[in-house]
């Protein structure tokens, strides 16, 4: 009987394990080569009948309104083009992506997000088309800053990240800067000293200064990232995050900030209990006109303008010495991508053409967003003035630092984790820079 | 005998090859979708994939990270810790509910029966982004009691403090799994004979006795069940704490389960998902064999 069983689970065995998992997938720099030759700007209008499946994530307020009117407009320009759109949440894409584009029947357009997690590991696994061809054609090359590019770029075996082939373009932008109201702030300070006297007045005061809430883990990541940049040499944050060498994460500027961040949280200035609160409840908070600011992007000015009105302001993070040029975190929405499956990848690139040019970012501003693109149109409310002056500014002065969590594939709970512990006081600044680096150089050791 | 008489003459299901003709159905269908999935997950877990890519066989590899890695050890740490609170918490106070039952007749049984089991029903969802609210430090619901009746001292970081989150998470499955031990229990105790009740008293057995003398022996297979059950749960725990905490403060939550998702679906590595799979499986098959195992020589005795 056992025996029989043995066989059994051997031949099961068998059947369900056929060979090598992700089995065929070969050459891709060749591949990418020829990809590269093979895509031309195409006229839409003589393509034929062709149906284009786009999955994307722009389903939240404003996102989603630019988004279907730009299909609407599309559709009526070229009726012979058919959009097939299948819109999932953020996170729903972000699990459901890898197998949908490696499946044959892939879509053809995809929102891909940046970083070695995501795009890195479908470049590498051949998944995605170089768009270098399409940038050239439609000139995309003037229509983005050089930074914004490079957070799109990876080179054709997913090892080098921010460099190489252009795998994908964003629509819109984000900034995390600092929100204010008016009313209690009544103009934003000039270096990060007098943003301190301020937090300490209002603490004071027994506001609370900072509407922070860390229970989601990623508030963390913004807070510190905001204060390293006015520590950290903007080349040495970008070279860490695409690991192109430098002296890693244990330096004497990160502990720095480390230090800055746990001495403001030691002193109050944030929500009390903040690893226990959620992000959205505490910022919300503080548009119900509840305390003076909050640190948070760009992504929270639409809704926190429908409380807090004219009063709401944004500025960025100031630096240590007053009239520096400033930096800060930021970057772009998901960037529009073409899969290497995909059987009409030129009408494909018309598409994201027609998604990011000059109209099209004249939508985003008009459905209150923030463009990626370069554009002339200005918003109306005063916080978008100062939101659109501020990302003016960044891309002028080269003063976007990308996001933490790209840098490996496990950062994200590597670094919000070291953060809340960080904050909490379990670790001291020193410690702190050292387990991130150990984490890091776990990823960078392999590379 | 002629060859036909003997086999009308066999027991239903006789031969044996005809018995597993009617298997096979349920057969084909458990092998489909449970069997051949779990043996791929093990396949899988001795290659160091990340999803996308060709994966590199690595052998054990896998299983060892998961004796060797910290972050892992500790998650399977956390996991026994929500034993206590999904399992032995519910148990006990689903038997002290029970036995409360069987000594009393209590009005409107059914409805108090049927409140004390709805946490059971509610989707784990829900209850998890409930308790995320009730747990707020600032405007939740246990705070804000605290700091009404004046014991506002006793108000706590719940979620986000590095030694009471495990518990604050643990509590919620408590909440969720007494429901259904009780049920079970009182289900159970209405089958023990009232003449074993009546015969303790007259020997003079007080509550206490009586509840170890003749309710717990009687209650035993139900036990055994719940405690399956809700271990089960236990280690498999994973929509709590995604939801409440992610895993944090820092790692202070992380679940097996929950790194399972992690490694699989967000930081692509497939081969570790996988490994911590199977052992979640055979964890719980131990655990399982183990607690009936007992069961059965208590029954036994």
């Amino acid at each position: 009987m056992t025996a029989r069983w043995i066989a059994l689970l051997a031949a099961l065995a068998v059947l369900a394990g056929c060979g090598t998992p992700g089995g065929d997938s070969g050459d891709n720099t060749k591949k990418a080569d020829e990809a590269k030759k093979n895509s031309a700007k195409v006229d839409v209008a003589k393509a034929g009948n062709v149906t284009l499946t786009v999955w994307d994530q722009e389903v939240r307020g404003g996102q989603a309104a630019q988004v279907k009117r730009l299909n609407a407009a599309f559709r009526a320009k070229y009726p012979n083009v058919k959009i097939n759109r299948v819109a999932k949440s953020f996170t729903n894409l972000k699990t459901t992506l890898k197998l949908a584009v490696s499946s044959n029947k892939a879509p053809d357009v995809v929102e891909a997000n940046q970083g070695r997690p995501d795009m890195g590991q479908m470049v590498k696994g051949g998944l995605l088309k170089p768009l270098d061809a399409y940038a050239d054609a439609y000139g995309w090359k003037d229509r983005w800053s050089k930074t914004l590019l490079d957070l799109n770029r990876f080179s054709a075996d997913g090892k080098t990240f921010g460099a190489g082939n252009l795998y994908g373009v964003s629509q819109q932008g984000e900034i995390v800067g600092v929100f204010y109201n008016r009313d209690m702030v009544s103009s934003p300070p000039k270096t990060l000293g007098e943003f301190e006297q301020m937090l300490a007045k209002f603490k004071a005061e027994g506001k609370v200064p900072i509407a922070f809430g860390n229970l989601d883990k990623f508030g963390g990541i913004h807070e510190f990232q905001t204060i390293q940049n006015q520590f950290a040499n903007k080349e040495d944050v970008r070279d860490f995050v695409f690991a192109r060498g430098g002296d890693g994460f244990d330096t004497i500027e990160n502990r720095n900030a480390a230090a800055k961040l746990q001495e403001w949280a030691d002193r109050g200035y944030f929500t009390p209990d903040f690893n226990g609160v959620g992000y959205d409840p505490a910022w919300q908070r503080f548009a119900k006109g509840k305390g003076p600011f909050t640190i948070a992007g760009t992504w929270i000015t639409n809704d926190a303008v429908s409380t807090l009105g004219d009063k709401l302001g944004f500025f960025l993070m100031p630096g240590r010495e007053e009239g520096a040029k400033p930096t800060s975190l930021g970057g772009e929405s998901l960037p529009w991508a073409i899969t290497s499956k995909s059987k009409h990848a030129d009408v494909a690139g018309a598409y994201i053409d027609f998604l990011t040019n000059a109209d099209a970012a004249r939508v985003q501003v008009e459905t209150d967003n923030l463009p990626a693109m370069k554009t002339d149109a200005q918003p109306t409310t005063p916080v978008g003035k100062e939101i659109f002056a501020a990302w003016k500014q960044l891309n002028e002065t080269d003063g976007l630092t990308p996001y933490m969590d790209y840098a490996t594939p496990t950062f994200y709970d590597d670094f919000s984790g070291a953060v809340q512990r960080l904050m909490g006081d379990k670790l001291t600044p020193n410690a702190f820079t050292k387990s991130v680096e150990q984490d890091y150089a776990q990823f960078t050791d392999k590379l | 005998m002629s060859r036909s008489a003997a086999a009308s003459l066999a027991p239903p299901g006789e031969p044996r090859r005809i018995g597993y003709l009617y298997i096979l159905p349920g057969l084909v269908v458990f092998g489909l979708f449970v069997l051949a999935p779990l043996l791929h997950s093990a396949w899988i877990s001795l290659f160091t994939w990340d999803g996308v890519t060709p994966g590199e066989w690595t052998g054990l590899a896998n299983y060892k990270a998961v004796v060797t890695d910290p972050k892992l050890r500790s998650a399977f740490l956390h996991g026994f810790v929500l034993i206590a609170f999904y399992a032995l918490l519910p148990v006990a106070i689903g038997l002290a509910l029970a036995a409360a039952l069987s000594r009393t007749r209590v009005r409107g049984l059914a409805l108090f029966r049927t409140v004390l089991f709805l946490p059971q029903v509610i989707a784990l969802v829900v209850v998890a982004v409930m308790w995320r609210m009730i747990y707020d430090p600032e405007s939740g619901l246990i705070n804000e009691g605290l700091r009404a009746i004046g014991l506002g001292g006793l108000a706590q970081n719940w979620l986000g403090s590095f030694s009471l989150a495990l518990p604050s998470v643990g509590l919620i499955g408590t909440w969720v799994y007494y429901g259904l031990a009780m049920v079970l229990f009182t289900a159970g105790v209405q089958k023990i004979p009232q003449s074993l009740y009546d015969a303790a008293r007259m020997d003079g057995a007080g509550p206490v006795r009586e509840f170890l003398a003749v309710t717990l022996p009687g209650l035993r297979n139900e036990i055994a069940v719940a405690l399956t059950l809700t271990t089960i749960q236990a280690l498999r725990s994973f929509d709590l704490v995604y939801i409440t905490t992610g895993g944090g403060p820092g790692d202070s939550t992380t679940v097996p389960a929950f790194e399972v998702y992690n490694r699989a679906f967000r930081t692509g590595d497939v081969g570790t998902a996988s490994a911590i799979g199977v052992c979640i499986v055979a964890l719980i098959g131990a655990l399982s064999v183990l607690i009936n195992r007992l069961a059965e020589r208590e029954g036994a005795r």
